[in-house]
């Protein structure tokens, strides 16, 4: 690999905490700790956006980084904490695959994932591509948590996480979203997030707790 | 000045109703809101009449004959539905099913439904269509829970879960067109993410980026529209809400997600040159049509029979898209029409019906002709017009999808007749048995609306016979843009 300018090595040592952060939240089966590396993965692409807009210049780019500090590193955490404490969910024991499994499985989709960020990658015209990659597996790996779990909240940090993956990856391949989008997907997580709250107290209302097992009675031939 | 009203009367009247929208009178002020939205439609449509194709707002927003009808009836639907819920909704709160302040936030979300989708259709910029399409969904995920039992909480949490994956999917998708866009048009400005400037250059896009999206945009955008095996949810959102939900979302949200999809592959096509969207719709479709219609079979719930008979629609639809062509085209959004006219007007009849016997389900469902002969019979001629018969509407469509199937895909139209008769049996069978016969059906206190019923079947009569000039013209005009074949 040819010398890179510092920025840029650090902006692939951040990319490459996003994946670590992944493989954390793959394993961990308490709630907080999970809601906590969430806000953590915001915090890491929030600096890299920061680092970002600093190289380039770009003004929405540090608009961007500030809607992430907001949005994903303090209120979407502060409220999820709130929800945890409120309906008692503090353990995600049940899953489908034990750790092991789930990590073999989350490797192989992590090279999976370069093998189809390479198109991508090869087309992006901006200096961090290699980061490409690292964003689609966040996905995948944000998607496969969704699978395994069967609690509704760690569900739904997957799929912040997921969303994390989807910022990361437009801002390595274009320098962000225009501005107009990339409000509207904040608004929309927010207001998703909110629903949720409100869902899961109905949920919890009805059946005193939040495991999906409880969510099963719909079958094809009811 | 009509656009505005257009989305700006659904969008006040979200906000207005969630303050007043447990008045005695909300009802009817949900139905005013959605008249008024209908005349701006009207407004808009003659003015594109004369005018031809329109664009808004530093070209966010647009008009062409693709979305122009589809805006129409997107209203109309809206309008008809509302005078439909006004007497269903009050007789579900006097039977106690649901409290004021439900019926406040299902006025409330009612309209903001209704905003999204006009918003996901008229806007030129791909990204607010994701933005619109999501919000259609949050929108009506506290309504598909309206009734707070376990079985509409497990249909809520699931239509919340599946869509919601679903549509980062289709975020992502978005994001590797802007990708590719952004090489062609540069970064400045807005304008690499504006259909009509991707459509005018979409020949030097990057293939390869492109078909990638494209996968990630029809699972996306598909799993809203209900194709298989991506329909899980679709049938239990529409069986556990109210029945007024159920219209719009099998009439209306199952379009606009077709119409994301369609204009996505617009630009695909353009740029691969190569048959692989085409394909994967048609794979898709037909996978839909035959998997819903031997499901048919296995439904007892008058709501969740014709939520699969939605998948099933859907699924043509989709197929006629991917077989493209100037016919398959037309068929295709001429079924779009009719369908949603259609599948709403079967929803208000079993509605009426579901709420006069007290229960979904099929079975215990007799003889609703000799109490209501006017909900028997729209039920009834509602499910011959679903179920293709002429002189529906429905009939000429399929009839041309099948006759393009036999000269374009011939292997494709045995299996689609197969499915077609299938569902044929399973619909028929059991909306005749609940249709006559003994009764087990009683009275109820607010008289039914069944004008929407009669009215959209007299639309549906009135399309199978006669298609008027300016619209088969917009089915031309879109027609030959969407292309492909």
């Amino acid at each position: 690999m040819t010398a890179q300018p510092f920025v840029l090595q650090i902006l692939n040592a951040l990319a490459a905490l996003l994946l670590l952060l992944s493989f954390a939240m793959l394993a961990q089966r308490r709630v907080v700790t999970l809601v906590n590396l969430l806000a953590l993965q915001g915090a890491v692409l929030c600096a890299a956006t920061l680092l970002l807009a600093w190289r380039t210049g770009e003004a929405h780019l540090y608009f961007s980084a500030a809607l992430t500090l907001c949005l994903k590193v303090a209120f979407l955490p502060w409220l999820l904490h709130r929800l945890i404490r409120r309906l008692g969910v503090y353990w995600d024991t049940d899953t489908l695959l034990d750790t092991t499994g789930t990590m073999l499985v989350g490797l192989l989709v992590v090279v999976f994932a370069f093998g189809l960020a390479q198109p991508i990658s090869a087309l992006a015209s901006t200096a961090t591509r290699s980061a490409v990659g690292i964003a689609v597996a966040v996905i995948l790996l944000a998607f496969l948590t969704m699978i395994t779990r069967r609690k509704a909240m760690s569900q739904v940090v997957g799929f912040l996480s997921m969303e994390n993956g989807l910022f990361f990856g437009a801002m390595s391949a274009t320098y962000g979203m225009p501005m107009i989008v990339e409000l509207g997907v904040a608004l929309d997580v927010l207001v998703a997030m909110l629903v949720l709250g409100v869902f899961f107290f109905q949920i919890r209302e009805q059946f005193d707790s939040l495991d999906l097992e409880h969510l099963q009675s719909l079958k094809e031939d009811r | 000045m009509e656009f505005l009203a257009l989305l700006g009367t659904p969008l006040a009247g979200a906000l207005a109703l969630a303050w007043f929208g447990a008045r005695r009178r909300a009802p009817e002020a949900n139905a005013a809101l959605s008249l008024a939205t209908l005349a701006a439609a009207v407004a808009l449509t003659v003015r594109v009449f004369g005018a031809g194709n329109l664009t808004f707002f530093h070209e966010q927003f647009f008009i062409d004959p693709f979305n122009v009808f589809l805006v129409t009836l997107t209203a109309l639907v809206g309008f008809t539905t509302s005078m439909f819920s006004r007497p269903y909704m009050r007789v579900e709160l006097d039977h106690g099913r649901i409290s004021a302040g439900r019926l406040r936030l299902y006025h409330s979300m009612y309209q903001l439904f209704i905003a999204t989708m006009l918003l996901a259709l008229t806007t030129n910029n791909l990204g607010l269509m994701w933005v619109a399409m999501e919000a259609a969904t949050l929108s009506t995920v506290l309504l598909v829970t309206l009734y707070r039992t376990p079985a509409s909480l497990e249909a809520g949490w699931k239509y919340f879960i599946l869509c919601g994956v679903g549509i980062a999917q289709a975020l992502f998708g978005t994001i590797l067109l802007y990708i590719a866009a952004e090489k062609v048009l540069g970064a400045e400005g807005v304008s690499a993410l504006l259909w009509t400037h991707l459509n005018a250059v979409k020949a030097q896009l990057e293939p390869r980026v492109l078909s990638l999206a494209f996968v990630f945009l029809l699972v996306g955008y598909g799993t809203k529209v209900g194709l298989a095996p991506l329909h899980n949810w679709l049938p239990d959102a529409h069986a556990e809400g109210p029945t007024p939900i159920s219209a719009v979302l099998s009439g209306l949200l199952l379009n606009v997600a077709i119409y994301a999809v369609v204009r996505c592959k617009i630009l695909v096509e353009g740029s691969l040159h190569s048959p692989l969207p085409a394909q994967m719709l048609m794979g898709f479709g037909m996978l839909s049509v035959v998997l819903a219609s031997f499901l048919l079979w296995r439904q007892r719930d008058i709501k969740r029979l014709f939520a699969y008979s939605s998948i099933e629609h859907m699924g043509i639809i989709a197929f006629a898209f991917g077989m493209g062509g100037a016919i398959a085209n037309f068929a295709a959004l001429l079924h779009m029409t009719v369908h949603s006219l259609t599948k709403s007007a079967i929803f208000f009849a079993a509605g009426h019906a579901a709420q006069k016997s007290g229960t979904q389900i099929m079975e215990r469902i007799r003889g609703l002709v000799t109490v209501s002969p006017t909900v028997g019979w729209g039920l009834m001629l509602g499910s011959l017009a679903i179920l293709g018969m002429p002189p529906f509407g429905v009939f000429a469509s399929e009839f041309l999808i099948l006759t393009t199937a036999m000269r374009e895909q011939p292997w494709a139209t045995p299996i689609l007749l197969i499915a077609l008769g299938v569902a044929f049996a399973a619909i028929f069978g059991r909306v005749q048995s609940m249709v006559f016969g003994e009764t087990t059906v009683k009275r109820l206190p607010h008289t039914p609306a069944l004008l929407p019923v009669f009215l959209h079947l007299a639309l549906v009569l009135m399309l199978g016979l006669f298609i008027p000039p300016y619209l088969a013209e917009w089915y031309r005009a879109a027609a030959r843009m969407i292309g492909g074949g």
